[in-house]
């Protein structure tokens, strides 16, 4: 827990983390916290500025704002926090397979990888998600298949910076086989780069759910969602600012809070004791 | 005369995390005068790097000067004034270790000297290509005015260190500084650089601060040598009186630490390590490690006095230390008697290449055409045999061990362990034949895993070759550190917690883990303090003896390889030029390349002076034809040189040379 606490000892750090496990306590514990009905409509109360009845103030239909922005998170970081590890899993292991490899395979592989990362991303999920239809059972096996391609990139390169140190020629000439020397020699040496690489796909991952829900192909309504919120409300922006801003801030805090997890993350186990002077 | 460097009383530290102020180099005064070549040694982490660029003014990112000062020509170096960057470069000037990373990679050679002689040369403009060439001519490069064009990467280490000489004169400086100006450089290419900065001091009157670890490169330059430790001076004299007679402890164990050539000595380590940079003690820093230290020593300061030897020293023992063991105590190793057993290993006409076939190449399964890096080696090794292997950067020492060890599959060519094939590469092999050989790797910050305990690290093999698990493993893996003299503790320890040499050791446990025959060592010593070397040269030994190891031991270093081998194989180019008894080739070297290489050799040893025989130049591959050492060759024939490749011929006590020179066994080889 050296790393944690060398995260904890720098700003970035300390409010990366804080804001991160803010909004993971809030996903988790918001049925429990919610003051009102997600979903209850009341046509008295549209466009009611926040008082001390509504915090936030309510939307379009009446409901409230504070109980949809706690709620709205829920769908979108349980079904980040399930792609980004099976990302991270498979582009990793691609990638130090093909660092380790080399040769034909890897050359024609990259060009693969290069082909894909060529496309822009919303345009290769709507496609998966017009054709299969949105949903969680389709939503995670895309965003893990196309925001794990990148990270194949970022492992080959670690792999690589590693299979040609000699402690991995010992290795091989044991007679150790690729697998002993993939978990044993190479992963603790890439596992750091793979955290970092990590935290920031899910950031990414984040938006990206945001943004389909936004265009209307990930969460279905009324379930409350960020993205689905900020699109309901957008359109009376000048007469009721508060239903957009909120969960603006909600999504833009987490987005922030990783990114600043994510940067310390990486001077943290950049200068971990491996790399520290003796004694 | 009064010094033209005057370094006073000066002390450079950094403040620790705490607010103390831990001091790097302590009150250091060293007078260097017009004409007078002075040179700094002592290990990795004395400050003496440190020391040579406080000279010009300059201080590492986090250091500052804690007391004294430093004057040059009676300017003060630190002061903030627009004299001391005039002075830098152009009346001092400074040659770094690794010229090949101190030029500019994208600039051409003309240019980057030309730069220099803009800022600190008086000359006008339109002269200075003349002046370019003039430099170059000066600093023994061939063909000068086709040098100009060239960029860095397109020189060799030798040339690059010479073209860095040059621009350091282009400003005909007072003073030049250099830090290790030939540590990395081949042996034969280190002998003629210096000569050329021996030649250089000498014509021009030039005075030399020379910063080495090597005591044989100062002895061949310096005429005054200071010895530190610890961010001190603790001796200085003559080159002669340090060398010859050293009184002070430190000094003598750096000495007696250097391996010798004539005869097989193993060199008397220096026991302890120096205390961390900026560590600080009341008495004598080198007293935890000195054989001689009484309480005396720990507890006061101890100032410079004359030495018994010559010079003054910082020690209160002196007249007691004359009596340390020198070079020439070290212990006689008992060459290796087994002369009738038959090979454990045999390698028979193996070649190697790495050219990566072409696709065409592949298609038609055709060879690429370029002439294989290592060719035609044939070797065998008996049980509890040492072989050296020695020879420049490039003469496929390592390549050959590393074919041996599968981790390269040779072009052709079989190789034998104990009368039965081998199998080329390392998944093809059982086991058994795994586990028989182990190889050592240089460098040991690249071949332990930094990630890994030292208890994971040794318990590799274990697990591999004999299946231990739990406490067992752990046993056995404390064992084998009780055998290179760690204690249990150091299990749970990263190998950055650990000191070089401390490293080294773990890497020759790990290697002895496998039980194994034969051990490939790939220049185990060369990353390593001398008298770091030493101690790793004697365990090795140590150890291979007792489990009648046969080893196959490569190394540059010819004094290193005559410690340890029975028998010595000189290779150039990929291609072995001689090969016999240790005792024989190191007496009457036959072929002109090992003569060449024994005459480059380096002995801490004023009076010592090389014989400069091969040309200096660098090869980027072996001729398709003839003799590989054809155009370096000193003792040339003629077009059969370069035609028909040499024949071997045989001197007896399996002394074989391949030359076209004719040859008569000599009696006195058979020794």
């Amino acid at each position: 827990m050296a790393v944690l606490a060398r995260m904890l000892a720098r700003p970035s750090g300390a409010i990366g983390l804080g804001l991160v496990t803010l909004h993971l306590l809030a996903a988790a514990l918001s049925p429990w916290l919610v003051p009102y009905d997600a979903t209850a409509i009341d046509a008295g109360l549209m466009f009611a500025p926040p008082d001390a009845a509504h915090w936030l103030g309510t939307d379009q239909l009446g409901r409230d704002i504070l109980t949809r922005t706690l709620l709205g998170g829920r769908e979108a970081i349980l079904v980040t926090l399930i792609a980004t590890p099976i990302a991270v899993a498979w582009g990793g292991l691609t990638g130090i397979h093909l660092g380790l490899a080399g040769g034909r395979l890897d050359d024609v592989l990259m060009r693969v990888v290069d082909a894909v990362l060529a496309l822009p991303w919303i345009l290769k999920m709507l496609v998966i998600i017009v054709t299969f239809g949105a949903g969680v059972n389709v939503l995670i096996p895309t965003l893990a298949f196309f925001y794990g391609v990148p990270v194949i990139r970022v492992a080959r390169a670690a792999t690589q910076g590693v299979v040609a140190r000699d402690f991995i020629s010992a290795a091989r000439a044991r007679g150790h086989g690729r697998a002993s020397i993939v978990r044993r020699e190479l992963l603790p040496n890439v596992l750091d780069a793979l955290m970092v690489e990590g935290a920031m796909r899910w950031s990414w991952m984040l938006l990206a759910f945001s943004s389909l829900s936004f265009l209307g192909f990930g969460v279905a309504p009324p379930t409350p969602d960020w993205g689905l919120m900020i699109a309901d409300s957008r359109s009376f922006m000048a007469i009721a600012p508060w239903a957009a801003l909120a969960p603006v801030a909600a999504l833009s805090t987490l987005i922030i809070g990783i990114n600043f997890a994510a940067d310390a993350l990486a001077k943290a186990v950049g200068l971990d004791r491996a790399q520290t002077t003796p004694h | 005369m009064s010094a033209l460097i005057d370094i006073a009383d000066l002390s450079i530290g950094f403040t620790t995390r705490a607010g103390t102020q831990a001091a790097v180099l302590r009150h250091i005064d060293l007078a260097v005068r017009a004409h007078e070549t002075i040179g700094i040694v002592g290990e990795s982490g004395s400050g003496k790097s440190t020391l040579a660029l406080a000279a010009m003014g300059y201080l590492k990112p986090g250091l500052g000067v804690l007391g004294g000062a430093v004057r040059f020509a009676g300017q003060d170096m630190f002061a903030p004034t627009p004299a001391v960057p005039a002075i830098r470069g152009g009346r001092l000037a400074l040659i770094p270790q690794n010229a090949g990373q101190a030029l500019t990679p994208t600039i051409r050679i003309g240019a980057q000297i030309a730069e220099a002689l803009r800022l600190h040369s008086s000359l006008p403009a339109t002269a200075h290509p003349a002046r370019v060439i003039e430099l170059l001519a000066r600093v023994r490069l061939a063909a000068p005015a086709e040098l100009v064009v060239r960029y860095p990467h397109e020189l060799s280490g030798g040339q690059q260190q010479r073209v860095a000489i040059a621009m350091a004169l282009a400003g005909e400086p007072e003073a030049l500084l250099l830090d290790e100006p030939t540590t990395g450089l081949d042996v034969t290419t280190q002998a003629h650089v210096l000569d050329l900065l021996r030649d250089l001091a000498a014509d021009t009157g030039m005075a030399m601060v020379y910063v080495s670890h090597d005591l044989g490169a100062v002895a061949r330059v310096c005429a005054r040598v200071a010895v530190m430790y610890a961010g001190e001076i603790v001796a200085e004299g003559t080159a002669r009186q340090i060398l010859r007679t050293p009184a002070h402890p430190y000094a003598r164990g750096l000495i007696a630490a250097i391996p010798t050539l004539h005869e097989p000595r193993l060199p008397i380590p220096l026991d302890g390590r120096p205390p961390t940079p900026g560590a600080t003690e009341p008495g004598c820093a080198f007293a935890p490690r000195c054989a001689l230290a009484e309480y005396a020593c720990r507890a006061t300061p101890i100032p410079l006095t004359p030495s018994p030897g010559g010079g003054t020293i910082r020690c209160r023992r002196g007249p007691d230390a004359l009596r340390l063991p020198l070079r020439q105590d070290g212990q006689l190793r008992t060459p290796h008697e087994d002369q009738a057993a038959t090979a454990l290993l045999r390698l028979d006409g193996i070649a190697v290449h790495y050219a990566r076939r072409s696709l065409w190449q592949q298609l038609t399964n055709q060879h690429p055409t370029a002439a294989p890096v290592v060719d035609n080696i044939a070797l065998s090794l008996r049980p509890g045999e040492t072989i050296g292997l020695v020879g420049e950067s490039g003469s496929g020492k390592s390549t050959i061990l590393k074919t041996i060890a599968g981790l390269i599959a040779p072009l052709r060519g079989t190789t034998t362990l104990a009368n039965t094939p081998l199998a080329p590469a390392v998944a093809q092999r059982d086991i058994h034949d795994l586990r028989r050989i182990q190889l050592i790797f240089q460098n040991p910050d690249e071949s332990l895993n930094p990630r890994q305990t030292i208890a994971t690290i040794l318990a590799q093999p274990l697990q591999l070759y004999f299946g231990l698990t739990g406490d067992t493993l752990r046993a056995r893996s404390a064992d084998l550190l009780a055998q290179v003299r760690l204690g249990p503790h150091y299990l749970d320890r990263l190998p950055a917690q650990l000191s070089g040499g401390e490293k080294q050791r773990v890497a020759v446990a790990r290697a002895f883990a496998a039980d194994p025959d034969i051990i490939l060592c790939d220049e185990v010593t060369s990353a390593l303090d001398v008298s770091v070397q030493a101690a790793v040269l004697a365990l090795l030994d140590d150890l291979r003896r007792a489990r009648n190891t046969a080893c196959l031991f490569v190394s540059h270093d010819l004094g290193v390889v005559r410690a340890l081998a029975d028998r010595v194989v000189v290779l150039y180019q990929g291609r072995i030029c001689e090969t016999g008894p240790a005792a024989a080739l190191y007496a009457t070297p036959a072929h002109p390349y090992t003569e060449a290489l024994l005459g480059a050799v380096l002995e801490p040893d004023p009076d010592h002076t090389p014989r400069l025989l091969a040309a200096d130049v660098v090869e980027q591959g072996p001729p398709a034809t003839g003799c590989p050492f054809q155009n370096r060759c000193h003792r040339r024939l003629g077009d059969i040189c370069a035609t028909t490749a040499p024949p071997t011929q045989d001197l007896g006590t399996g002394h074989l040379v391949r030359c076209h020179i004719p040859l008569t066994p000599r009696p006195e080889t058979a020794a």
